[in-house]
């Protein structure tokens, strides 16, 4: 394709759209798919065709509108529907030219909506994540096709760099240093990888924008490989997204069909190409070397770093990698430049960030807001609160990672400084929500026992010491515990996390020290419930005057 | 020696407060030993590739937040390293207890009893007793191979085995399957050993097994001595042949 | 069992134990002349007298924690003696004891006096015969003295060699805490 066939296409195409009189698009990701939004949408196709409106009613699948717990949603034209099912299929197209279904009706006035930033997911819910010419419709490959005909590698990154941008998959490493580091690393072959095994309880942001816009982490991958001088990439997704592979997968052939990837795209020199490797599900394969090792067909371990993956990862070559929200960040850097999107967020926390909100909360679903947001307002103004009257009791930042923040540090700020101060992490972006009825050391124990399946085995204080974390917190837990039991408990913390070989073992102890940080009284009920019965046998034994037989 | 690419340029470091020089490209592990410097290791093993699974030789490099592991980090100039600081005692006890608590080890009816580094190691650092919960599991024997003896009550997942047998003598037999603690040693596809197809018999992963996990067929309670010495001699041979 | 002397008073006891720690103990040999001027032996399977006295200075306790029966003697063991020491692998670790630990009790049952049991002949009549009443219940687990108790002092070996014994009574006598580890090991 040349430069300008690429506009012309965009023209074309929004033409043909805007020569419709309607539009409804019905969320197909796999969260509305589960509630059998396919077969709406192919109801509500067929009804169309029925009227005989096809040329008047234009029906298309999009990714997810973010309010997940009343989907499946709907939207015709500019109102909004929830909870939709295939039988309303005949009401919402006779409601396109008159009054709109009220029972359906789902507020886009809602601070659900009002208070969202959308930037990385712009697009999402408007575009046909299958159909290239929709999202090329909607600016899809504009930001490659300005960085190859008239940027350099160095002007790309430093793009990157001034806007701030910090990488999505956990840590928050400063995604233009990275990519600096592996353009400057030595080596004619290099990789560019996308992170997709987004394995965190509770967060599904990533599997929403390949499943979404799929063509936006594409081409996210494309200027990151010019950046850094890679000609392949590989996009790493968990086997258990089959509808993420899919639309990838058709991304990816969609883009080679019109030369948006492969040889010499846009007639520039520049060649890329991309493949799709599966995870078989394991949460250290997210693990930036141990997702290397996958990828090349070993088992998925973490090895020591230095070296990183910039100077020698895959086959031991620099390789980049970041995380799919991190890519989905580079077309909007590029096309709106970096300034605008360094004026979101907080001097340290740049743009916007993704959350999916799940627990004990009104409203679950995908969120995506700007840095510095009050966590206040996402919990109350935007999630719309806890149900049943129930009062608040923490979120849980960061998944299996991360920390659990109470009630009265809702005040603080979403962005990477004031989560890690309160003593839990931004993460990948899992948010759950929990209600009065939970117990921490509880919650604290079902992110062990998720460290401990998950934990791949190849160094022993994650391996033995989650094991242990788990025994003596199912100790407290059932009562059976001890102050000992948690001083070494405590202990163990502190030297899991130093002495753990990766990621996953070193942040494994941080659900429990948040909870001990917030709630240490849970734990202390317990262990003064439990020695209440010891202290009763002890005093049994000193008074008793029982033979002790020494053979029995 | 441990690496393999060390340039020859001289560095110097301090290591315990000891100045030391040292070629670059070499590690923590091996200038700390060549200089009479002991850092406890299990997993490591002086001709097979570095693993960085025990963490018993992670040491504190001033201006690194982390520990970092001496096997797998390169000594730079200027670098301070102190290897035995009140913390990694601490934490090298409580790595080695876990080991304790992890397995089924029954020393006084072991074959390995008095000849085993990882009884060894526990003398070293002075644990006489294990705080951690014992998890008790129930492992099997595989008795199934002629000449040698599985036993997974023992065996502390050091993977030292697994590189010989793939490394060194060329076959990869073995390998790890499984996660946490549910790894474990497997043969081929998960079969017998006795069955492997690949296994030629050579006996190295036995010699190379630090505990009692490996063994040879017939050994009684404290018979099983194993010989190391074999490794650097056969990495060295072969180097210089090539 | 009164306390007439000032001497410190000691006691030993067995719980999931092969006696062998106390063999060791008995190894002592002429040494044991020696104790006894330092020491009054108040309660020992080798002294006579059948209830744990009150106010023991110093406890060794052999063997593991396998029954309820054990369990209670800890507790006792543990109120009535300002220094408790787990002498041996089976009170340090669990050792052989716990070798049971793998398997689930009832099973452990039906090994031992089911199937292989030939009295009486049919299967059924040995299930019956099961002995769950009379003996102390078996705990899930034959644990350390130290899962249940808080000990003072670990003296390993399987068992620990008598000097290793002598060692650790003579410093522990003189006023200092022995390092164990210098003269014994697990296994050992
Ligand atoms: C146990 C573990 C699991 C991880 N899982 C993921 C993941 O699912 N997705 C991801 O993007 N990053 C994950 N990471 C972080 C990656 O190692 C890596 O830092 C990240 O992909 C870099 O991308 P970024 O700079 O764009 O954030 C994980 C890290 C650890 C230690
Ligand atoms: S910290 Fe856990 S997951 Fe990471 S290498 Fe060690 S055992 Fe594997
Ligand atoms: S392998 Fe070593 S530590 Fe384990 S039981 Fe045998 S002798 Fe003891
Ligand atoms: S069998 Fe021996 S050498 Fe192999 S992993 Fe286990 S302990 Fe290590």
């Amino acid at each position: 394709m040349k430069p300008e066939e690429l506009t012309s296409m965009m023209e074309k195409a929004r033409a043909d759209m805007q020569a419709f009189d309607h539009h409804i698009n019905v969320c197909t990701e796999s969260g509305c798919i589960s509630l059998q939004s396919d077969l709406l949408l192919k109801t509500l196709g067929d009804e169309v065709k029925h009227r005989g409106l096809t040329e008047k009613v234009c029906v298309k699948g999009v990714g997810c509108m973010g309010l997940c717990c009343n989907g499946p949603l709907v939207k015709a034209n500019t109102t909004l529907y929830q909870n939709v099912k295939s039988e309303h299929a005949p009401a919402i197209v006779d409601s396109l030219s008159s009054q709109p279904v009220q029972e359906l009706l789902c507020d886009t006035q809602q601070p659900f909506f009002t208070r969202q930033k959308l930037i990385v997911r712009e697009n999402s819910g408007r575009v046909d994540p299958e159909s290239l010419i929709d999202c090329i419709a909607h600016g899809a490959y504009q930001a490659l096709l300005k960085v190859l005909t008239s940027m350099t590698p160095q002007q790309v990154i430093q793009e990157i760099a001034d806007s701030g941008l910090r990488g999505r998959g956990g840590a928050g490493f400063p995604t233009g240093l990275k990519w600096a580091t592996v353009a400057k690393a030595p080596g004619t072959r290099k990789y560019v990888i996308c992170n997709g095994d987004e394995g965190d309880p509770g967060a599904f942001m990533d599997r929403s924008m390949m499943e979404g816009d799929p063509h936006r982490v594409l081409e996210g991958m494309a200027i990151a490989a010019y950046a850094v001088g890679a000609q392949q990439g590989v996009i790493y997704v968990r086997a258990e997204y089959p509808l993420a592979v899919k639309r990838l997968t058709k991304a990816i052939n969609m883009a080679h069909r019109h030369d948006l990837i492969g040889h010499n795209i846009f007639g520039t020199k520049f060649d890329f190409n991309v493949e799709i490797r599966l995870g078989a599900g394991a949460f250290v394969c997210g693990e930036e070397t141990a997702l290397i090792a996958s990828v090349e067909g070993k088992r998925g371990l973490p090895r020591p770093r230095p070296p990183y993956p910039a100077n020698s990862g895959l086959f031991g070559c620099p390789t980049l990698i970041n995380n799919v929200e991190t890519y989905a960040n580079i077309a909007p850097i590029i096309n709106n430049g970096a300034a605008s999107f360094a004026q979101i967020g907080t001097e340290k926390s740049k743009g916007t960030k993704i959350f999916a909100l799940t627990g004990k909360i009104k409203n679950t679903g995908l969120i995506e807001v700007p840095m510095g947001i009050r966590l206040k307002d996402i919990i109350y103004d935007i999630a719309g609160g806890i149900p049943d009257g129930r009062a608040f009791k923490a979120v849980q930042t960061g998944g299996p990672s991360g920390g659990c923040i109470p009630a009265d540090m809702l005040d603080i700020t979403v962005d990477y400084e004031s989560l890690t101060k309160a003593g839990s992490i931004m993460g990948s972006g899992g948010m759950i929500v929990m209600d009065e009825t939970s117990n921490m050391v509880d919650v604290a124990r079902f992110f062990m026992e998720f460290c401990m399946t998950e934990s791949c085995g190849k160094c022993v204080p994650c391996r033995v010491g989650t094991y242990e974390m788990h025994e003596l917190l199912d100790r407290i837990y059932e009562k059976r515990g001890t102050l000992d039991d948690l001083q070494l408990l405590k202990d163990l913390c502190g030297m899991v996390k130093q002495t753990s070989l990766c990621g996953l073992g070193q942040s494994a102890p941080n659900p429990v020290l948040s909870t001990l940080r917030y709630f240490e009284h849970e734990y202390l009920d317990l262990i003064n419930q439990a020695q209440a019965s010891e202290a009763d046998r002890n005093a049994a034994a000193k008074g008793e005057s029982i033979k002790l037989e020494v053979l029995s | 020696m441990t690496s393999a690419v060390s340039s020859g340029e001289s560095i110097t470091l301090k290591i315990d407060d000891k100045d030391i020089s040292c070629r670059s490209g070499e590690t923590i592990l091996a200038v700390a030993r060549e200089n009479n410097i002991d850092i406890p290791t299990l997993c490591f093993m002086e001709g097979l590739s570095v693993w960085g699974g025990c963490r018993l030789c992670l040491v504190e490099v001033a201006g690194s937040p982390k520990l970092q592991a001496a096997c797998a980090t390169v000594c730079t100039e200027g670098m301070n390293v102190v290897t035995a600081s009140p913390r990694l005692k601490e934490y090298r006890k409580m790595i080695v207890e876990m080991l304790f608590a992890e397995r089924n080890h029954v020393c006084s009816v072991c074959v390995s009893n008095g000849h085993c580094e990882l009884q060894d190691m526990a003398v070293k650092l002075e644990i006489d007793h294990v705080r951690f919960p014992y998890r008790y599991p129930h492992l099997q024997v595989d008795n199934s191979h002629d000449r040698a003896r599985m036993d997974h009550n023992r065996c502390i997942l050091c993977t030292r085995c697994v590189r010989v047998c793939a490394e060194i003598e060329g076959a990869h037999t073995k390998d790890v399957k499984g996660r946490g603690v549910l790894a474990a040693i497997i043969h081929d596809l998960d079969q017998p050993w006795g069955e492997s197809e690949t296994c030629t018999s050579c006996g190295k992963c036995v010699n190379v097994c630090p505990t009692g996990a490996l063994t040879h067929r017939g050994t009684a309670v404290g018979e099983m001595q194993k010989k190391t010495d074999f490794l650097p001699y056969l990495t060295l041979m072969r180097r210089t042949e090539s | 069992m009164t306390n007439a002397t000032t001497k410190p008073t000691v006691a030993t006891v067995w719980l999931d134990g092969c006696s062998g720690c106390h063999m060791s103990f008995m190894d002592l040999d002429e040494r044991l002349m020696t104790l006894a001027g330092l020491v009054d032996i108040l309660h020992s399977p080798v002294v006579d007298s059948k209830e744990f006295p009150q106010n023991v200075d110093l406890t060794l306790v052999e063997g593991a924690v396998s029954s309820e029966e054990d369990l209670h003697k800890a507790n006792i063991i543990r109120a009535r003696s300002k220094y408790v020491i787990a002498m041996g692998d089976c009170a340090v670790t669990g050792n052989v004891p716990a070798m049971r630990n793998y398997w689930d009790r009832s099973d452990l049952f039906d090994r031992a006096y089911v199937e292989n049991a030939q009295e009486p002949v049919s299967p059924e009549a040995r299930k019956a015969l099961l002995p769950l009443a009379v003996v102390p219940p078996l705990r899930p687990h034959a644990t350390p003295l130290h899962e249940v108790i808080k000990v003072d002092l670990y003296l390993p070996g399987c068992p620990p060699p008598a000097d290793a014994i002598w060692f650790v009574l003579t410093e522990l006598l003189a006023g200092r805490v022995p390092n164990a580890m210098s003269v014994s090991r697990f296994g050992k």
